[in-house]
């Protein structure tokens, strides 16, 4: 299901930057009302700086191969890698190769892989040496004199937060960062866009310094993903739904990203940053934004950001941040089937770490639509299972025309996103149980994304990268929509860093009791994803 | 779970699906098209098992038809399968004997999903008509695959002459590949295009409708080359500077070169038949710019008598003159005119071949 196409788009609702491109009118070949001839990146590269991390060996590698073979990347297509190795050309070839092999979502064909093979090119060296930067410079000047990349390449920074700084700096000293005779240069980074908003606007100043606006891409891949779209597709598509989609049906939200992992390798990066940081500010705030704004003009980057900033900037959190707010870590416990050791147990984390895994909050949204209704946002690791989804659940109807009896198994009606791992949607309604008697059970509707067939739901990476190749950023969070994200977050942050202890759950449960009790306060209780 | 039907009707089939359903716990289906696959004993098993793959994208109801004909008593042989190998949906197998074999959309007809769309595709040989085909008028998307017969170019012909909104053909879908490269060529080097040719194995279906679309969009006589195959070999665009080229000499990996560029390779493999059914089934309204193509291949047909690609020699024919090649500058002050008579008139008329483009005015025949 494309989101993509069907709006036309409102005259002055658009930035210059995000001007849709004129190629249909000047290629005799292109023709809007053909649909089956998908938009090809020009010739360009693309540059991984930590090529060896996890991110590009499980997840960029596999999906610029996956757009390779589905014949969306372009011929004179360039892979990158930059890494501290001593690797020959072969020794990254066969990483490649490895990846490509393990991780990718479509069939490894012969003929793909030599198309793509002859654009890889490997630099070693070193974030912040210079001299290493000056290789990539030559590596980066060969291609587009053997390949054709024509000056269009894009930087993927897959490498830890604090090297950000310094290696887009270095891009600008050694020239990289300026296009020349009519190239595009592009950055891509990935969260953490900073770790509060002090360190986001930090982070910003540094990245326009270099880079202007529009050539920066945040990647958030939940945004990429295919039920993500959809739930505009679903609200803004709809009759349906829109009129049921406020206030005066809604009764709460609640978003869950609940993750079976316990923190793995990562307790560098993870200890003191901790669950909320790591992902409401970023996954869990762009759902709430794209669940509660209102409709845009038009399903272009600019008016798109414009309703999610209004969304977001309408946030208001509870005045009493110790009632409606819980954060927690977990402790030893059984997940699944296996035992596993509590979060200060793991491997590199200090005993008397604060750091939270767990986290819920309530906020509000102060606008006609939304006044008064409760958005429960809650994540978490080594919870009972992987899940992502927004539960809209609904108020009870105002009047039973049955006895409590009969509707004793009878709850809200609730229409459930489910982004992953099962992606599609379910609605939860009353029925009649079959029988005699009047008797009142909810059952459930679900529309499943299909299955696993070759072009069936794109990895979210997928997508990303090719509308990065494409210079298209609806799915990219600009750094005000960061910025408005951090306010929301921050004084939560700062009120836990002065009070008290995180609670404790078990691991492969559902979180702390503390997170049932803060809901029971309001006289609800937590979905079981 | 599979259910066989010895001598049943279309009642009998749409129980035995809901209690195949019923038996499986009633999973939620989601299916959002009934796929008809009208085949021939031979060819069946390969058709319906790529209609299950094309289901994994688009969960269907899968209905395979075979027509046994035969003087015998009427009478409808099915099978039913739900989950397993039918995988997201359920299919049904039905055979029909007899005089039933004349009234095979009585059968089809009441298993047809309620409101979700109905695509007929024929695997091998479409029937002479497909919109008004009795199966076939059940249907908003009617699928042939003129590449599958033993005539190709014939069935192509009668596939085009007989267009109604609707119809699509594989042989088209096949080109979407090339087509998309072509069009990214041209983004990425936009030039005025003087000439195209399309090298191809001689029978391919796909070629004369790749000529045709380059010369509707791009206003010059794409000309068809017959080359050893498989399936089509090359394209060639003259644009200043040179050419762009796009050569295919394995059926798996081409080269692809632009004036001022080093060559490239690129992966443009041939795809399978669920691929293409895929493709096919992700829109399901008319698609327009197969009807443009189809109108500008029998133009090209019609005009000279004789077929696009009954080229001899390569050589022969580039050098050789097509009187019907030539499209003068009379054209283009009538280029505005539509009727096919004019147009033939306009081209007797031609005695040059100092302008091989058409007038770069609207141009797009009516054919929408």
């Amino acid at each position: 299901m494309s989101t993509q196409t069907s709006r036309g788009t409102a005259i002055g609702a658009m930035a210059a930057a995000d001007l849709p491109p004129t190629w249909w009118r000047e290629n005799p070949l292109r023709d809007p009302q053909d649909r089956r001839l998908p938009r090809i990146a020009g010739p360009c590269g693309l540059i991984i700086f930590g090529i060896t991390g996890d991110l590009a060996r499980k997840k960029l590698m596999p999906a610029v191969y996956d757009l390779a073979n589905r014949g969306l990347l372009p011929p004179g297509f360039a892979l990158v890698g930059f890494a501290r190795r001593d690797w020959a050309q072969q020794d990254f070839e066969k990483v490649v190769h490895d990846s490509v092999r393990e991780n990718a979502r479509t069939e490894f064909r012969e003929e793909v892989w030599r198309q793509l093979a002859e654009g890889f090119r490997f630099v070693p060296g070193e974030l912040g040496d210079e001299a290493s930067m000056q290789r990539l410079r030559v590596a980066i000047d060969e291609l587009d004199a053997e390949r054709g990349t024509e000056g269009n390449h894009a930087f993927y920074l897959s490498v830890p937060p604090r090297l950000f700084p310094i290696t887009i700096q270095q891009l600008k000293a050694v020239g990289l960062a300026d296009a020349d005779n009519g190239g595009w240069r592009r950055v891509v980074v990935e969260k953490p866009f900073g770790h509060d908003l002090a360190s986001a606007q930090e982070l910003n100043r540094i990245t326009s310094e270099v880079f202007p606006p529009q050539s920066v891409f945040r990647i958030d891949h939940y945004l990429g993903k295919e039920t993500v779209q959809n739930l505009l597709a679903l609200r803004f598509a709809n009759s349906m739904f829109e009129p049921v989609w406020n206030s005066n049906y809604v009764d709460s939200v609640q978003i869950t990203m609940a993750e079976d992992i316990g923190i793995g390798g990562r307790a560098g990066y993870y200890d003191g940053i901790g669950a909320a940081r790591d992902v409401i500010q970023n996954h869990l705030l762009q759902l709430l934004a794209l669940t509660t704004m209102e409709e845009p003009v038009a399903f272009d980057a600019h008016s798109l950001r414009i309703e999610k900033q209004k969304a977001l900037a309408a946030v208001k959190l509870p005045d009493r941040l110790d009632l409606h707010t819980v954060r927690a870590q977990y402790g030893p416990g059984w997940q699944g089937g296996q035992k596993v050791g509590g979060y200060l147990d793991e491997q590199g984390i200090p005993p008397d770490s604060r750091t939270d895994t767990y986290a819920a909050i309530k906020l509000g949204i102060d606008t006609r639509r939304w006044a008064g209704v409760p958005f429960y946002l809650r994540t978490g690791k080594r919870l009972a299972r992987r899940v992502t989804e927004v539960a809209v659940v609904f108020k009870k109807a105002p009047h039973l025309p049955f006895t409590s009896t009969e509707t004793e198994e009878l709850g809200n009606n609730t229409l459930v996103l489910r982004v992953q791992p099962d992606e599609g949607v379910t609605i939860r309604f009353g029925s009649k149980v079959p029988g005699t008697q009047m008797e009142i059970r909810d059952v459930t509707m679900d529309f499943a994304y299909g299955g696993a067939f070759t072009q069936t739901s794109p990895e979210a990476y997928e997508r990303l990268i090719l509308d990065v190749l494409l210079g298209e950023p609806p799915l990219f969070p600009q750094h005000e929509e960061v910025e408005l994200s951090w306010r929301i977050l921050d004084p939560i942050e700062d009120f836990w860093a002065e009070h008290g202890q995180p609670c404790r759950y078990e691991a492969g449960t559902w979180g702390p009791v503390q997170a049932d009790e803060m809901l029971a306060r309001d006289g609800r209780t937590w979905r079981r994803p | 779970m599979k259910i066989d039907l010895a001598d049943t009707t279309a009642s009998g089939i749409t129980s035995a699906l809901l209690d195949a359903r019923r038996h499986s716990g009633s999973p939620a289906m989601g299916m959002v098209l009934t796929l008809v696959v009208v085949a021939e004993e031979a060819t069946i098993r390969d058709a319906m098992l790529a209609a299950a793959q094309a289901a994994h994208e688009h969960p269907a109801r899968v209905l395979g038809v075979i027509i046994r004909g035969g003087r015998g008593a009427a009478r409808l042989e099915a099978s039913v399968r739900v989950g397993g190998e039918a995988a997201s949906g359920e299919s049904v197998l039905m055979r029909f004997y007899g005089e039933l074999s004349r009234h095979a959309d009585s059968v089809v007809m009441p298993l047809l999903l309620p409101e979700s769309p109905v695509v007929v595709w024929w695997p091998g040989r479409p029937p002479a008509n497909m919109s008004t085909d009795p199966i076939g008028s059940l249907a908003q998307r009617r699928v042939a695959d003129t590449s599958a017969g033993s005539r190709p170019l014939a069935t192509l012909r009668n596939v085009s002459a007989n267009y109604a909104p609707g119809d699509t053909d594989l042989a088209w879908t096949r080109l979407t590949p090339w087509r998309t490269l072509l069009a990214a060529s041209l983004d990425q080097h936009p030039a005025r295009v003087a000439a195209a040719t399309v090298e191809a194995a001689s029978g391919s279906a796909s070629a004369p409708l790749l000529a045709a679309w380059l010369s509707q969009r791009l206003e010059v006589d794409a000309r068809v080359i017959r080359t050893g195959g498989p399936g089509i070999t090359a394209v060639r665009l003259e644009v200043p500077g040179g050419e762009i080229a796009i050569t295919r000499s394995d059926g798996r990996l081409a080269r692809y070169s632009v004036p001022g560029q080093p060559v490239r390779s690129v992966a443009l493999r041939r795809r399978d038949i669920a691929e293409l059914l895929s493709e096919e089934l992700r829109r399901l309204d008319p698609d327009d710019i197969y009807a443009q193509t189809v109108q500008e291949y029998l133009a090209r047909t019609d005009a000279t008598g004789r077929r696009a690609t009954t080229g001899r020699s390569a050589a022969k024919k580039a050098s050789a003159k097509r009187p019907s090649a030539t499209k003068t500058s009379t054209k283009k002050a009538l280029a505005t005119k539509k009727a096919p008579a004019t147009k033939t008139a306009a081209k007797k008329t031609s005695t040059t071949k100092t302008s091989t483009r058409r007038s770069a005015g609207p141009t797009r025949r009516s054919s929408r």
